[in-house]
């Protein structure tokens, strides 16, 4: 009887561990973004800032396709199909990236205002600026998976690592979802 | 030497070295667009601060392991710890057992005490005269700048003290949930050691940045910050202490993140929820009070910081921003955040009260309950803070409904500890002394807290210090007192040793006492016309007299926390041997020889009765920690047990279900 195994110990047992602490760690991160959303409505009611729209449709189409692919990436992981789940998260990381460009390299500099020109330059840079943020350690993270894989850390049954960043690239993507609309669709133009 | 090669000095000398490269990395931009460097000096200052808190939690090596993990290396579970060091390196570097992070905790929290309490006594001495006359003195001029006048440093002063003592209350929160949790649920440690070891040295760089913001101006505007006061009127003192409360702030949402699954995945296997020590209970509602409320306060203060650095408008109202929307979001967290401090020591009262009065917890189930229910109506009262602030009036009534509604689970709590203590055989030891001590206090609070959330005394009662002597009544009976009962009753599980009775009730005799007259002579001043945050008042008051007794109060109140510390170090070192169980406790942390050995649990225990079934002669204990020895649904003899836990067995303690 001494030497029982503890069900504590197993691996089984702390990824589920791990699983709790992505999901809180992400409730707590989606109250950030409520409250963006939130401040967006109040100071702009009915009013939305101006912005390239084709800009917009780009690089949301970009992020959403991004999103497939990472699950793409999870399933050939699943399958112990490598090469697959390379090919598939650096197709991510790329459109990540290209995300990214869109939107800090080319909507902020064509924009007709700065963060200082009143509600929708605040509004417009803060949520953006955060959303960004979060996509920029996403695309950090991912390089590291991408890294890791290369170097045999994953296999089919073992790979914590590419399950929490997916989960985490899923939600950079849904938040984007509630954004987009907030930032580009609601509104008039102010 | 071995001084100097500690975590806590590497990260010192790593954090001063980024905060100067980071401000020379701003300034150097600035230089080379074409601005003037340094005119105005606060960009670079904000992100030397912030890159400075960074590189100290690279130098402190908390990022060790995940660095590692990210280049695919994996890491051992196990510390290795050199025995050839003094037993104090663990604590001053980074140690992955919750013991010492609790303790480290618990140590930080005590710091930050001393120094949030000594800035009270500086501002206390302002207010006994009716004039501003003690903080013109010539010598604070030489300390914090000669622009600084009485009255600003006044304003320093108080907002520090407010904020300062918020952070020692999370510190503590800290310190009681990463010591108690996982012991308390015969855990070995926290579910991620890694992540907490992060939790608590995250504070040490934000609490620097707090303290430094008092040399760049100091803040004026009251630890709450209000816009526009925060955002266009004020010192550069006020970006760096929302900074620090942003650093801060990670603390507490990666804290409750770790305390929640610790307490859900962690149990020994058999343990059921409602079966958990009722301290876990109110840990539970805690963490999850800080993990979502927390972000709140963050966004907000980052929204000012960046309204100061860049211009974007969130709260100007001419210029259509929204002050008020500063308060809801700010609210949002700092409402519930009274939860969090006062949750734990409400927790720490219902754990200690059954063990001096030999009889079961009152309605278990309720208080489980009560915590949660608290904080879950915790998050739908914020705006009774705004009654006055220009909301919309449709609000007033339903934040006056739902902030009474507190008063429901807070009472669970009050009828319960009545419930307990009702023909109870009391002991009383110092720990409960201050049981009894927090429960008198924070019914003062709690009764004159109506008053507050009633709209039509509200708008009389609002911003004077009737709110302070409330609220102080409610973090000293909610947060302090069971800190002091619990450091007093858990402090042979940390140090072997017994903290001297004598000492310990002479600090209860005073502070007690001494807090009751302070807090009444300040709801009266308050009532009798003093506000908040003014350095002087119109002597025509006639209030005076009153505020010199609330100075004295406070100067006994800081006189006996100073007993208290000395009693604290000598006991620890020469305080008698405390051998096994001895306050005769049911709770598996007292069936453990003190101090607690390194690893908790040698083998998972196993939960055989219930929780605080005292003062039955013929139950069971419960827990059994060596459940191979016997069947789980044979009752264990008072003798069996004491054979078990006294360690050592020199001087037997009487056995845990006695009485």
């Amino acid at each position: 009887m001494a030497h029982t195994t503890d069900v504590r110990d197993t691996y089984a047992h702390k990824l589920g561990n791990n699983r709790w602490g992505l999901w809180l760690f992400i409730i707590s991160d989606a109250a950030v973004f409520i409250g963006l959303f939130i401040t967006r409505f109040i100071l702009l009611p009915g009013q939305r800032p101006e912005l390239d729209q084709t800009i917009g449709l780009i690089v949301t189409v970009m992020l959403l396709a991004s999103s497939f692919f990472m699950y793409r990436a999870e399933v050939h992981m699943r399958h112990g199909n490598l090469k697959a789940f390379q090919r598939s998260i650096l197709t991510t990381l790329i459109l990540g990236v290209i995300f990214l460009l869109g939107v800090v390299a080319v909507e902020w500099q064509i924009a007709h205002f700065g963060p200082a020109d009143g509600q929708e330059g605040a509004i417009f840079y803060v949520m953006t600026g955060f959303h960004a943020f979060h996509v920029l350690t996403g695309v950090v993270l991912l390089y590291w998976v991408y890294n890791n894989s290369k170097r045999g850390v994953y296999t089919k049954e073992q790979h914590w690592g590419v399950e929490a960043a997916a989960v985490y690239w899923h939600f950079i993507d849904v938040v984007w979802i509630f954004f987009y609309p907030a930032l580009y669709l609601i509104g008039t133009v102010a | 030497m071995t001084f100097l090669s500690t975590g806590f000095v590497r990260g010192l000398i790593a954090q001063a070295l980024g905060t100067l490269a980071g401000f020379a990395f701003v300034t150097g931009i600035r230089a080379l667009s074409g601005l003037e460097p340094f005119d105005p000096v606060e960009p670079a200052l904000v992100s030397g601060f912030a890159v400075g808190a960074l590189a100290f939690l690279f130098g402190v090596g908390v990022f060790d392991d995940w660095l590692k993990w990210t280049r695919g290396i994996s890491t051992s579970d196990h510390q290795e710890h050199d025995p050839e060091k003094p037993w104090w390196y663990r604590y001053l570097s980074v140690d992955f057992d919750h013991k010492v992070i609790g303790l480290q905790y618990g140590a930080a929290a005590m710091l930050t005490m001393g120094i949030g309490g000594s800035l009270a006594l500086l501002f206390r001495t302002e207010l006994a005269t009716a004039n501003v006359d003690f903080l013109e003195h010539f010598i604070f001029g030489q300390i914090f700048g000669e622009d600084h006048t009485g009255a600003s440093l006044f304003n320093t002063f108080i907002s520090l003290h407010g904020m300062i003592m918020i952070v020692t209350m999370l510190l503590g929160v800290g310190a009681l949930s990463n010591y108690l949790v996982p012991l308390m649920i015969g855990a070995n440690d926290m579910a991620f050691p890694r992540l907490n070891a992060f939790a608590f040295w995250v504070n040490i760089p934000g609490a620097i940045v707090l303290l430094a913001s008092m040399f760049a101006g100091g803040f004026d505007t009251g630890w709450t910050g209000y816009p526009p006061n925060s955002t266009g009127y004020s010192a550069m003192g006020v970006s760096l202490f929302m900074l620090a409360v942003y650093i801060v702030g990670f603390s507490s949402i990666f804290g409750s993140l770790n305390v929640i699954v610790t307490i859900f995945r962690m149990r020994v296997p058999g343990m059921k929820l409602f079966e958990m020590p009722i301290f876990v209970w109110a840990a539970m509602a805690t963490a999850f009070i800080q993990l979502i409320a927390t972000q709140f306060i963050g966004l907000s203060f980052l929204m000012v910081i960046l309204q100061r650095l860049f211009g974007m408008n969130f709260f100007d109202s001419t210029a259509g921003g929204s002050p008020v929307l500063f308060q809801h979001l700010f609210w949002f967290y700092s409402h519930p955040a009274v939860y969090v401090f006062i949750l734990p020591g409400l927790g720490l009262i219902s754990e200690l009260l059954p063990v001096f009065v030999r009889k079961p917890l009152f309605g278990y189930k309720w208080v489980a309950l009560s915590s949660l229910g608290i904080a879950l109506v915790g998050y739908f009262v914020w705006a009774h803070h705004m009654f006055t602030a220009g909301m919309a009036s449709y609000l007033r009534v339903p934040f006056m409904y739902s902030t009474l509604l507190v008063a429901i689970p807070t009472g669970v709590k009050f009828f319960s500890w009545v419930g307990t203590m009702w023909r109870g055989k009391m002991r009383f030891d110092t720990p409960m002394l201050f049981v009894l001590g927090s429960v008198v206090v924070f019914l003062l609070g709690g009764v004159t807290g109506p008053p507050n959330a009633t709209v039509a005394s509200n708008l009389h009662l609002h911003d004077t210090y009737w709110v302070v002597g409330h609220f102080h009544n409610t973090m000293f009976g909610g947060f302090m007192f069971p800190w002091f009962a619990a450091i007093y009753y858990y402090f042979p599980k940390f140090t072997g040793r017994q903290m001297n009775e004598f000492w310990g009730k002479l600090h209860f005799w005073l502070m007690v006492p001494a807090f009751l007259v302070m807090s009444t002579y300040q709801m009266l001043t308050g009532l009798l016309g003093m506000r908040r945050r003014i350095a002087g008042y119109d002597a025509a008051l006639g209030i005076e007299g009153y505020q010199v007794i609330v100075t004295w109060a406070g100067f006994l109140i800081f006189f006996a926390v100073i007993i208290f510390a000395i009693n604290f170090v000598v006991s620890a070192r020469r305080g008698e041997v405390a051998e096994g169980n001895i306050w005769k406790s049911r709770s598996p942390i007292w069936q453990l020889p003190n101090p607690i050995p390194l690893h908790n649990y040698e083998r998972p225990f196993r939960v055989v009765g219930e929780p605080y079934d005292y003062g039955d002669p013929n139950g069971h204990p419960y827990v059994d920690l060596d459940p191979s020895d016997d069947a789980p649904d044979e009752p264990t003899t008072p003798s069996d047990s004491e054979e078990q836990q006294a360690p050592g067995g020199a001087d037997p303690a009487p056995a845990p279900t006695g009485d």
